[in-house]
């Protein structure tokens, strides 16, 4: 086990200690009681019935009543089933306390790992989340933590309950008869490596069919989600025989793997019982020669039969535990990545500056640059387009202003303020950045609307959705505001998640709102309605807006135009039209296309007249 | 996700027997093993029995008389019993994992197929992950509650009543005695069993809202950074934790009280057996073996009562997905081929192909109405011809009716009402084999299957030539990309093909098409982009698969739309405008207006790519 993983194993039991030791300390008293009632038995069998003196220590066994020549027996034999039954009611509560205690203290530690592996996976950067592979992640998050739950309730539990079990039956049985101790634990050991060893094979038999498991359900998925390619060639027969192979395979991998465990059960079965006759028979032979009594034999065989199973239990925790090792490794492996952090005294300065971007270059990691020293200034309150090809750098621009990365080299500043030196989450919430493929919460949509804003009242709900044009989707949707959206809800497209989305930063209320093409799925006549309330609404905000519609850029104060993560030109839209570039060329072919239409289908009309057509 | 946590809020409700009894049935095969499981149960539980009758032996014949004349004999039977119950263990167990897994392959091979026979109207109800869990865990926990549950119930009640009658016969008094807990027992059995499932479904519950919390903050960490949600969110996680905790901490307790509280019932037996049974020792009455035996059975009586229980419990739990996985074994597919048909031209899997006649190609829509399952009208009074080899271009609004459309001509479904004709003929007149086999389709979102290149390419004909699958490859351009690959066309491409880019899942899925060498074809235009070169590459292989076949085409790209033959404005499930893209463009309607709109926008998109290009 890796130092790292025990600090981690450490930590978790240290922090419910208390509950820890109860339970460990119920569990000696369980453990202790258990043996007792055999011993009650003996008591009874030789004190009582066999006339031999009490088995009590003293001063006890001034407890045993005697029977007395003749006298009335069923009053101390009731004496001893009283016993019995006290003893079972005290080690009822001992056992009570150790489950209810043990599953507390792993039930916390299970929820602080989850809590922990949350906020952590929370503050993680935005590089990371870039890369990372969400089942993967879910899975360790889930899974893994309940494998190191289980272990900490079911494993440590168990090792720590048949140590006690083994330490106590041999304090109990060693003064009786060392002899008969000796040979009623030797075929012990044998067992518990028995069951290591082969219990391993069968995980190992059971790890193969989950993967043959695995493949058939891959055979599965890709018929059922190619379902119409298969019709659509007629292959349904090959498919089928394609299913049956794996379905065959995942069985037979089963059935081979029950196979190894049903021998696995059988043998230990085997061994144990052994174990049980070898005790017995001695028991015998010490028994006829006075050396033990009738009452030994039976503490003997009880104790024998008490402790087969818990150490095969053992065997196949042991060889089981490094499951558990493994599970803490893959979640130490998240908590060990570092989270984002702010200079310590972080500035939280007035956002309402001029937005400048010094001599900025940006790669992301391992990547080339995208940004190639690129120097703009925004001033307060004006509203900048940006239009650029794929790859230019757009999407990063809104992303270094919310400092989700920061750049290489160069400064960008707000107000004259590094960004560097800013609290992160006090910039974010002053920027407002709406992405083109937004995310929503398995929320109702009203809820998802006030996200950022949870004081925000129903009416700044209403009026949101109503400047972002979702007012009417949502209100005409069956359940209204209360619908239910996001992974668990209804889908909603993607139009209407971008209005959802503006809608939702809008209620933020931004210093600086950034869209990075988050109109790009709205049509363009709802488009222009949205700018048109936007227009309204952010009197006095800084607005940059990403996009590559003409319409949304030529009503910018000012447009950007990048090119190779470089500035290639900036103006107005009546500056740029008339100068050759990108903007140019793209203003042609949105604005200019009907008229090369319009030659086109002149030309055809000759064609037509012509007959080639 | 939704689905499971419908399935876990499901209420109590009663067992229903029969639906165990048809599954049952269902498994006639494994009949014959579980009854020799049924016997195997029947040894181990005398096994159990006769154990405490051993040791009354032990002390009866030998320890008190001090007689050990043919205590070998007696260890030699002993060791013929271990043998025997290790046998038994072995085999049950053995015999019981061949049952539930047999189980699961018959459902899930009968599930399979019947899944390849289901009409794509099914599909559009069921989503994939829904039909995954059902052919998946659902079949794994019946087949498992069939082998097994069984086997169980087998073992508590032969256990029961052998130890029941061997109790009596050994001493009738002593025997009612220790029964006297079993009614007890079952009671509070009852009593915990309901409340712990009951906990245990509210963890389960749980520890799924859970897992959805996780996955929505990984897939929304980005937002989440962004809108500054993280100590919110953080504080809903918190309470779903202390939620989870609180239920499982509850389930815990409940479980950790129930066995002491049965242990404290048998002890009473215990109780009993001891003084009673040596007063009448004392007495001699009974013998002091027998008082020893007595005391080990009134403990043995607790768990056959409490498997009992929890198997019930499980049955009771699995009724849900027993029904669904019934449902779907049991589903009608409403497409079917009539038996005159079948009679003709062979069913899915055994085609007979001598009797196919040649497809020509000429599609009609005579007065078409189509319906879906909820009575949403899609088409109505549809009416096309299309004639052989033309192609057809479908644009319009999404849900506007176009994929009805091209579904129609598939016979993904049927009509309503009106006929569809092929070369003038019903085409349910014909078998479904007949139509698909002829038809070429390729997908929106390409689907590849497992395996290499080439056996995609082939993947209508895995017996065509490698060197026809090379030309067709060859054909739309695929083939340059194809021997970039480590292994070229004998390169793996992953499941469902992930590790070729879209843009080359693509090709090979044209590629696939034009060596089925289909009369009609079908292509359901990708929107989603692709870079540059790949765009060119797909353009030109489009434009050398439709050639001479009849096409209909979803189309989504300028450069398509305008190779069409006839293009159709689809809205609301009718022919809105008709002719070519220079007639419908003179005609400035809703054509006119689609194209400036959308098209205008991909062109600069476009410019924009053209410009990205290093």
């Amino acid at each position: 086990m890796k130092t790292r993983n025990k600090r981690l194993l450490a930590k978790l039991v240290k922090d419910n200690a208390g509950l820890f030791v109860g339970a460990a300390l119920c569990t000696v008293a369980s453990v202790f009681l258990g043996f007792m009632t055999p011993a009650v038995l003996a008591e009874v069998l030789d004190h009582y019935l066999g006339g031999m003196p009490s088995r009590l220590p003293p001063p006890f066994d001034r407890w045993a009543l005697d029977l007395g020549a003749g006298g009335n027996a069923l009053g101390p034999l009731l004496g001893a089933g009283v016993v019995i039954i006290l003893i079972s009611l005290v080690n009822g509560v001992c056992s009570f306390y150790k489950g209810r205690w043990t599953a507390m203290a792993s039930e916390n530690a299970a929820r602080s790992l989850r809590d922990k592996l949350y906020s952590h996976l929370q503050e993680l950067p935005f590089a990371y989340h870039s890369q990372a592979s969400t089942g993967d992640l879910v899975q360790r998050c889930t899974s893994d933590v309940d494998n190191v739950r289980r272990f900490l309730s079911f494993h440590l539990m168990n090792i720590i309950t048949t140590a006690l079990m083994v330490g106590i039956a041999l304090a109990l049985m060693l003064p009786i008869s060392a002899k008969v101790t000796l040979v009623s634990l030797a075929v012990m050991p044998l067992l518990l490596v028995f069951s290591m060893v082969f219990f391993k094979k069968v995980i190992k038999a059971f790890r193969g069919a989950d993967d043959a498991d695995g493949k058939m359900s891959a055979v599965l998925q890709e018929n059922l989600t190619g379902v119409r390619v298969v019709r659509a060639f007629g292959q349904a027969q090959k498919e089928i025989e394609r299913f049956d192979d794996a379905n065959r395979d995942q069985r037979d991998k089963f059935i081979s793997s029950v196979h190894l465990e049903a021998g696995y059960w059988g043998l230990s079965d085997a061994l144990s019982s052994v174990q049980i006759v070898l005790t017995l028979v001695v028991c015998i032979f010490e028994a006829i020669a006075g050396r033990i009594s009738v009452g030994n034999l039976v503490v003997f065989t009880s104790y024998i039969g008490m402790l087969v199973g818990p150490i095969r239990q053992l065997g196949r925790i042991l060889s089981d535990g490094g499951r558990s090792m493994v599970a803490l490794e893959r979640i130490d492996d998240i908590l060990r990545q570092k989270e984002e952090t702010d200079l310590p005294e972080a500035a939280r300065p007035d956002l309402s500056g001029d937005i400048v971007f010094d001599n900025v270059t940006f790669r992301y990691d391992g990547g080339q640059d995208i940004l190639k020293g690129l120097s703009f200034t925004i001033k307060s309150g004006e509203t900048v387009a940006i239009l650029g090809a794929t790859g230019s750098g757009k999407s990063t621009i809104a992303l270094l202003l919310q400092r989700m990365y920061r750049p290489q080299s160069g400064r960008i500043t707000i107000g004259g303020h590094d960004l560097n030196q800013m609290d992160r989450k006090y910039l974010r919430s002053k920027v407002g950045l709406v992405l083109q493929e937004p995310f929503l919460y398995s929320k109702t949509i009203y809820d998802n609307l006030r996200i950022a804003a949870p004081q925000a009242q129903r009416a700044e709900v209403e009026q949101a959705a109503r400047d972002a044009q979702a007012y009417d989707f949502i209100s005409e949707s069956e359940k209204g505001w209360e619908t239910l959206v996001g992974e668990r809800g209804v889908t909603l497209s993607g139009g209407q998640k971008q209005r959802a989305a503006i809608a939702r930063t809008l209620l933020k209320g931004s210093d600086i709102l950034v869209f990075d093409d988050s109109l790009s799925a709205v049509d363009t006549q709802t488009d222009a309605l949205i700018r048109r309330n936007l227009k309204e609404r952010r009197k006095g905000v800084t607005a940059i807006i990403i996009s590559h519609r003409i319409l949304t850029l030529k009503e910018a104060d000012r447009i950007l135009v990048l090119e190779d993560g470089r500035l290639a030109q900036e103006g107005s839209h009546g500056e740029l039209i008339a100068r050759p570039g990108l903007y140019q060329r793209i203003n042609n072919i949105q604005s200019g296309l009907s008229e090369e239409e319009e030659a086109a289908l002149d030309n055809a009309s000759f064609q037509a007249q012509r007959g080639t057509v | 996700m939704s689905e499971f946590y419908a399935e876990e809020q499901a209420p109590d409700r009663k067992l229903n027997f029969s639906i165990w009894f048809r599954l049952l049935k269902d498994a006639r095969s494994q009949w014959k093993r579980l009854g020799f499981i049924a016997v195997m149960m029947g040894v181990l539980a005398i096994v159990d029995i006769v154990v405490p009758l051993m040791t009354r032996f032990v002390i009866d014949r030998y320890v008190l008389p001090k007689d050990t004349s043919g205590l070998w004999l007696f260890v030699l039977v002993y060791l013929a019993m271990i043998a025997m119950q290790t046998y038994a263990v072995y085999k049950f167990i053995d015999q019981a994992g061949r049952v539930e897994f047999s189980i699961a392959y018959d459902m899930r091979t009968r599930g399979f197929r019947k899944l390849q026979e289901l009409p794509f109207s099914y599909y559009d109800r069921m989503p994939v992950g829904y039909l995954m869990s059902r052919m998946t865990s659902d079949i794994s926990h019946l087949a498992d509650a069939i082998g097994w549950s069984l086997v169980d119930i087998a073992y508590a009640l032969i256990f029961l009543i052998i130890a029941t009658v061997v109790m009596l016969v050994i001493n009738w008094q002593l025997a009612l005695g220790v029964l006297a807990i079993v009614p007890p027992i079952i009671l509070v059995t009852i009593f915990f069993q309901k409340r712990i499932l009951k906990a245990q479904r509210e963890v389960r519950k749980m520890n799924a809202q859970i897992t959805g919390a996780f996955n929505e903050g990984i897939m929304g960490a980005k937002t989440t950074k962004s809108l500054v949600r993280e100590e919110e969110n953080f504080k809903e996680f918190s309470e779903l934790t202390g939620g989870m905790r609180r239920a499982s901490v509850r389930s815990a307790t409940l479980s950790s009280l129930f066995l002491p509280i049965v242990l404290a019932i048998s002890s009473l037996a215990s109780a009993f057996a001891l003084a009673y049974g040596s007063n009448q020792v004392l007495k001699g009455a009974l013998s002091l073996g027998t008082v020893t035996a007595f005391v080990s059975y009134s403990v043995m009586f607790f768990h056959p009562i409490r498997d009992i229980a929890y198997i019930f419990g499980e049955m009771q739990r699995m009724q849900a997905a027993a029904e669904r996985v019934i449902g779907l074994l049991e589903t009608a597919p409403d497409i079917q081929d009539t038996p005159d048909v079948e009679e003709k031209y062979g069913d899915n899997f055994h085609p007979k192909r001598e009797n196919w006649e040649e497809l020509n190609g000429e599609i009609t829509f005579e007065h078409v109405t189509f319906r879906y399952k909820d009575g949403e009208q899609v088409l109505e009074d549809f009416n096309l011809h299309v004639k052989p080899g033309e192609t057809l271009a479908l644009v319009g609004p999404t849900g506007a009716g176009k994929s009805t459309i091209v579904n129609l001509i598939c016979r993904f479904y049927e009509p309503t009402e009106g006929r569809i004709l092929i070369d003038g003929v019903d085409y349910r007149e014909r078998s479904q084999l007949w139509l698909q086999s002829n038809l070429g389709y390729v997908l929106q979102e390409p689907r590849l299957f497992s395996g290499t290149v080439l056996d995609n390419i082939r993947y209508a004909d895995p017996q065509a030539p490698e060197e026809q699958a090379h030309a067709a490859a060859r054909m739309v351009d695929a083939e340059r990309f194809i021997l970039k690959l480590e292994k070229g066309y004998d390169t793996p491409v992953g499941e469902g093909g992930s590790r070729l880019s879209t843009g080359e899942k693509q090709l090979v899925s044209f590629a696939r098409a034009i060596l089925h060498n289909p009369r009609l074809f079908v292509l359901d235009e990708a929107t989603s982009s692709v870079d540059t070169e790949t765009e060119q590459d797909i353009q030109h292989a489009i434009e050398r698969t439709l050639s001479g076949r009849t096409s209909f085409i979803i189309a989504h790209r300028l450069s398509t739309i305008r190779s069409a033959d006839r293009i159709l404005f689809i809205d609301d499930g009718r022919i809105r405008e008709e002719g070519t893209h220079r007639e419908l463009m003179r005609k400035k309607g809703l054509y006119y207006e689609l194209y400036t709109n959308q098209f205008q926008e991909e062109a600069s998109r476009d410019l924009l790519k053209v410009k990205a290009a290093p």
